[in-house]
């Protein structure tokens, strides 16, 4: 009788088994390094874990602590002993990123339980002007940074052309602030909580038309983290599964955009849900990111949940509330949950792991089985996209 | 200037707005490349363009990120379709809508050369106009269009 040469082990999955995420808004006194350990901290504790159990770290940038290493240093003063660790550059995608390769590293075998976190003192640490003028740095140092541009100058050239080609309007855009900030009135962690109107939204101080200050997201100090680990035992609630990712890179700058309707974020959530195996109507709670109103109003219509030139009107229709059919940002978004870098997008995934786990306390939204989380770096420049799944 | 300065950048210092062009297919480029979009190839070269174009974006800026720009703002920042194809963020002159038709100069604004573009003047009426249009008074005469650079 010959031998059958032993089944193959099926690959570990990687399952979200731990969050944590500080209130963001200024704290002063903090640093980088002192905002990581606090969420960090919190998701080993989500996840009943202790540090020495932790053999992969991911971590991002800090625009306040432009250091080298980043990942080791945290190791260091983290008293963390990983196999593997290195950080991640890629703007607002950042995050989302970090969750993917956490992922691909469990799903490989190369790490059994990966931390990613990330922080920064980014509005105590710094005048705002210098945190600007850095953040402007993602336009071309030649030919569109000289001209006295910024990320909301970048952002608001991208909105006038949108309202142009889809019919959308400022009322439309101020509705999406109006919608993040009614979220952030439920958590006590969101920077920006006072009531707002789409009066208040028109009439804030211009910042660049067609954006005003409320089309913007605030900066503030504030840290994420996320434990991936292969065995989901342990962890509290129901088991949320890393289920499929995706990226598009097709542009760095504004100007090399070829088209408002089609800049990556479709392709990325494509491959998404074709390696989750979901279609997107089974999708039953959204994470976009959402650095200006433009930026939500274009991920919402480009990934095909809302109509082009329609967010607005199912926002209004109570489609994105916690009730809705598709609930969305349920934290409050960078809109007013606030903007920290890249644990600004990395709050997005702690909420969607949150609400998909049925643990989201009185921010619960409608049950869901499938989130699609999704963040843009740059000028909708680079494009990743996230589907969890919560499992039985 | 020195000799990390880009192509792009020493043509805006003379007063020239340039663009790549792929030598082997001839397809123009946005942005600063080192292989060509549409076939690959990197034998690309440098070329002063027309300036004229038509406004894809446009958007007042009323927060400046510097104190330099403070001082001139709001300004009007835009982004153009060249009419050789490439698209380019610059000053905009009042009165620019998205569609409109412009011209491009040389600008000198918080210390950095630039260009601006203005409304292209109305063709003149008669037989002899063919739709194009003419560099506003004071601009520097355009150089040929396709002018390779060493």
């Amino acid at each position: 009788m010959a031998l059958r040469p032993p089944l193959p082990r099926p690959p570990p999955l990687p399952y979200l088994v731990g969050v944590g995420l500080t209130p963001f808004g200024r704290h002063d006194g903090s640093s980088a390094i002192g905002l990581m350990a606090q969420a960090a901290q919190a998701a080993l504790d989500d996840a009943g874990m202790e540090r020495g159990q932790i053999d992969g770290l991911l971590c991002g940038y800090a625009t306040t602590l432009p250091h080298l290493m980043l990942s080791t240093l945290f190791v260091e003063r983290f008293a963390l002993q990983p196999a593997y660790a290195h950080s991640v550059q890629l703007g607002g995608a950042t995050g989302a990123a970090l969750l993917m390769l956490a992922g691909d590293l469990v799903r490989a075998g190369r790490c059994r339980r990966v931390l990613v976190v990330a922080g920064e003192n980014r509005l105590s640490g710094q005048a705002r002007d210098s945190a600007i003028q850095t953040l402007a740095q993602v336009g071309d140092a030649d030919m569109e940074v000289p001209n006295g541009a910024s990320v909301p100058a970048y952002y608001a050239l991208l909105a006038a052309r949108y309202l142009h080609e889809t019919g959308t309007t400022e009322a439309d855009l101020a509705e999406l602030a109006v919608l993040m900030r009614r979220h952030a009135q439920a958590h006590p962690g969101a920077q920006l909580r006072s009531p707002l109107s789409v009066a208040d939204v028109l009439a804030s101080k211009p910042i660049a038309t067609p954006l005003k200050l409320a089309d913007c997201c605030p900066i503030s100090d504030g840290a994420a983290a996320l434990v991936v680990a292969a065995d989901p035992s342990g962890g509290p609630g129901p088991r949320v599964l890393l289920r499929g990712a995706g990226q598009a890179h097709r542009h760095q700058h504004l100007s090399a955009l070829q088209s408002v309707l089609a800049c990556g974020a479709a392709e990325a959530a494509q491959r998404a849900l074709a390696e989750a195996g979901v279609a997107p109507a089974q999708i039953g709670h959204l994470a976009l990111y959402d650095s200006f109103t433009i930026t939500l109003a274009m991920l919402l219509e480009e990934l095909g949940f809302a109509p082009r030139g329609g967010s607005a009107a199912l926002a209004r229709a109570g489609h994105f509330g916690p009730q809705g059919a598709l609930p969305l940002n349920l934290h409050g978004g960078l809109l007013s949950y606030g903007h920290c870098g890249v644990a600004g997008g990395m709050a997005h995934a702690v909420e969607a792991v949150l609400q998909l786990g049925g643990r989201a306390g009185v921010r619960q939204g409608r049950a869901a089985t499938h989130a699609l989380v999704h963040a843009d770096g740059g000028v909708m420049s680079s494009h990743v996209s996230l589907v969890l799944t919560r499992e039985a | 200037m020195d000799s990390t300065t880009s192509a792009f950048t020493q043509g805006l210092a003379a007063g020239v707005l340039r663009y790549q062009r792929c030598q082997a297919c001839g397809q123009a480029l946005t942005g600063q490349r080192w292989a060509c979009t549409a076939c690959g190839s990197a034998r690309l070269a440098w070329c002063d363009a027309a300036g004229s174009g038509t406004v894809w974006a446009v958007s007042q800026v009323h927060r400046a990120p510097t104190d330099a720009w403070r001082a001139l703002a709001p300004y009007t920042l835009v982004l153009v379709d060249l009419d050789e194809g490439p698209r380019v963020m610059a000053h905009g002159g009042p009165g620019l809508a998205i569609g409109a038709r412009v011209l491009a100069q040389p600008v000198l604004l918080a210390g950095q050369a630039l260009m601006r573009f203005d409304l292209a003047q109305p063709p003149m009426p008669g037989p002899a106009s063919s739709g194009a249009t003419s560099p506003p008074l004071g601009a520097t005469p355009p150089r040929a269009p396709g002018t390779t650079l060493p």
